[in-house]
Order: C-alpha cells, then sequence, then structure tokens
C-alpha cells in the first residue's frame, strides 16, 4: 500500500494526465451530449430536464432510450425500468473497477462509482494496466471534463438543437460504434480476448434479433465473461491471478 | 415535481445503484476465485463488443467498411487517435460517395 500512497501524493501530475487522457473520450461524447439536448426538447422536455437528466443519470444511450420512450407515452415505470435495463452492464463494470480503487476513501469511491460510464470504465481499466494503480487525483482528471462537458452540451443542445447539422451526413451517429471499436482494440493483449469478442459479438447480435435491445448489451457481455471463466484456469495454471 | 423529473431520479438512482452494486457484492468475498478474476478481467472487450456488434450488423457498406479500417489501423498503428479518425474519415467519405 506505500506505493499507493507514493503515487497519491503526486495528485497534482495524476490529475494534470487525467485530463490529457480525457480529450478524445470528451471530443467523441460532444455529439452525443448536443443531440441528447435537442432530442429531450423534441420530446417534451425542458431545457431544466434535459440538464437534470444528464447530470443525475449521466449515461448517454439509457438517457437517449429515456426520451425516446417518453415522447412515445410510455408509462413512467416502464421508462424507468427501460433505464435499468440499458445500464445493467455497469453492474460489470462496478465489479472490475471496484478492484482498482479498493484503496480509496469511501466518499472517494461513491463518487468514483457514480461516475463509471462506458469510457470512464475503459479508461481506468487501460490506466490500471499500465500504471498498476489509478489514483483518484486521475480519475477526477479525466472524469470531472467528461461530466462538466456532458451537463453544458444538454444545456446547449436544449437550447439550440435546431442549429446542430445533420448529424447523418457528419457520421456523428457512428462515432461512439468506432471509439467503442478502437478501446475493444487497446484491450487486445489480455487472456482470451479474441474468444470473448467473438463470443460476446456473435451472442450480442444473436440477442439483438431475438431478445431484443438494450438486452443484448448485458446477455451478450455476460457470454463473453462466462467464456472467459470457463477458460482461465487451464491457462493460468501455476500463475498467481493478479 | 412534474413526472418527469421524478422518471429521471428514479431512473438516476438506480443507474447510481448498478454502478455501486457489482462492488458491493463482490467487495463481500474475501478471496477472489481466479475464474471470477478472469472473468472480470474480460468484462471491458466483452461489453464494448456488444455496443460495437449490433451497430455493424445494422451498418451498410460505409459503416463496415469504416469499422474494418478500425481494426487494421489499430493492428497496424496502435493507439485511439490514429484508429478513430481515419475509421470517421472513412465513414463520412463512404457516406458522401454512396449517398446514405
Amino acid at each position: 500500500m506505500t506505493a499507493d500512497i507514493a503515487k497519491d501524493s503526486a495528485r497534482p501530475r495524476d490529475f494534470a494526465q487525467g485530463v490529457r487522457d480525457s480529450v478524445p473520450v470528451v471530443v467523441a461524447a460532444m455529439p452525443f451530449g448536443l443531440l441528447f439536448g435537442a432530442l429531450a426538447v423534441e420530446n417534451n422536455f425542458s431545457v431544466f430536464e434535459a440538464v437534470l437528466m444528464s447530470a443525475t443519470i449521466f449515461a448517454g444511450a439509457s438517457q437517449m432510450v429515456g426520451i425516446d420512450l417518453f415522447g412515445q407515452k410510455v408509462a413512467p415505470w416502464l421508462i424507468v425500468l427501460s433505464i435499468l435495463a440499458v445500464n445493467f452492464r455497469h453492474v460489470l463494470y462496478s465489479a472490475t473497477t471496484g478492484r482498482r480503487i479498493a484503496h480509496w476513501g469511501p466518499v472517494q469511491r461513491l463518487l468514483g462509482f457514480f461516475m463509471l460510464v462506458d469510457p470512464m470504465f475503459a479508461e481506468a481499466e487501460r490506466r490500471g494496466e499500465t500504471h498498476g494503480t489509478v489514483s483518484f487525483g486521475w480519475y477526477m482528471g479525466a472524469a470531472l471534463p467528461l461530466y462538466i462537458c456532458w451537463i453544458a452540451e444538454a444545456w446547449l443542445g436544449a437550447l439550440f438543437g435546431n442549429l446542430v447539422p445533420d448529424p447523418h451526413a457528419l457520421g456523428i451517429d457512428f462515432l461512439l460504434p468506432i471509439y467503442f471499436l478502437g478501446l475493444v482494440m487497446s484491450f487486445r493483449k489480455r487472456s482470451f480476448w479474441l474468444p470473448v469478442v467473438l463470443m460476446s459479438a456473435a451472442v450480442s447480435m444473436l440477442a439483438y434479433r431475438t431478445v431484443g435491445s438494450p438486452w443484448h448489451v448485458s446477455i451478450g457481455a455476460i457470454a463473453g465473461v462466462a467464456l472467459a471463466a470457463i477458460m482461465a484456469p487451464d491457462a493460468r495454471k501455476g500463475r498467481q491471478a493478479r | 415535481m412534474s413526472t418527469t423529473v421524478w422518471i429521471i431520479l428514479a431512473g438516476a438512482v438506480l443507474t447510481f445503484l448498478t454502478r455501486i452494486g457489482g462492488h458491493m457484492v463482490l467487495s463481500r468475498f474475501e478471496r477472489i476465485h481466479p475464474r471470477v478474476e478472469a472473468g472480470l478481467n474480460a468484462v471491458p472487450a466483452a461489453v464494448l463488443t456488444t455496443l460495437v456488434a449490433p451497430a455493424a450488423m445494422n451498418g451498410g457498406i460505409p459503416e463496415i467498411a469504416a469499422l474494418t479500417v478500425g481494426v487494421v489501423v489499430s493492428l497496424v498503428a496502435g493507439g485511439m487517435m490514429p484508429m478513430f479518425l481515419s475509421s470517421a474519415a472513412v465513414l463520412i467519405l463512404l457516406r458522401h460517395l454512396i449517398g446514405q
């Protein structure tokens, strides 16, 4: 633990590095933050409600699903359940990243978990892989710009939504899948990477066709995770896990 | 408060529970089984893949081409930015050329 304390004392530098690491994430998420604000107002949200949703839920895909269902006048409990369904994968993030931030204080951890969105999870895992530990300073440096911009984008999108240019022609609607593919590729050094990717891809596509969205995310993810767990013992024999 | 605000706050509470839930369950165990460990290490690739695969399945030629270029560039060059920029460039270019 002394190593962790030593690393945490380098907080200003860690924070600055976190801010630098957040730049591509902020850029990739920006169109969606603006788009969310614009669509929210189109679906009869007030500007305040759009900003409140981004500030409290802070999870793009589930917010989009939420306002879409809201526009279709679906029962409130069903909207809430759908938001939960879309975000259910965060349970896996929580279990995974929880191991890396176990040395933080209780309040720090609550704050960290609150901001554990897809890119923060992926960046934290990458940071843990390269630096051995994830400091609170680095995490906040990466998460705060993302969070603040996300809220500001909802506000700007809600105010000036009709000024957002045609998202399809600019490829904006497909930037996140590209960014997520880049993240998938960045984990290719991990054990069982290719079998896990192939399994999750096949099962998620099958589930998308049969069970439907958003459950394909959790179902596909669990299939890949289960495959890694099944393949694990033989390959790791004699090597201390972690 | 309006129904909308209640929907938002309920969604926020449930989302936060998913973000602390996995850790709270896992931290009850003294030791983590190697299989669980291996499963958790596979979470990033597994989850992120499910966010890409159906998008690829529903995509046309520009989308498939963009993702293919993305895979090749990240294998050759590594790093996020070269892959992201070249993939997005292919997507925008082909969408303009093919027109859909």
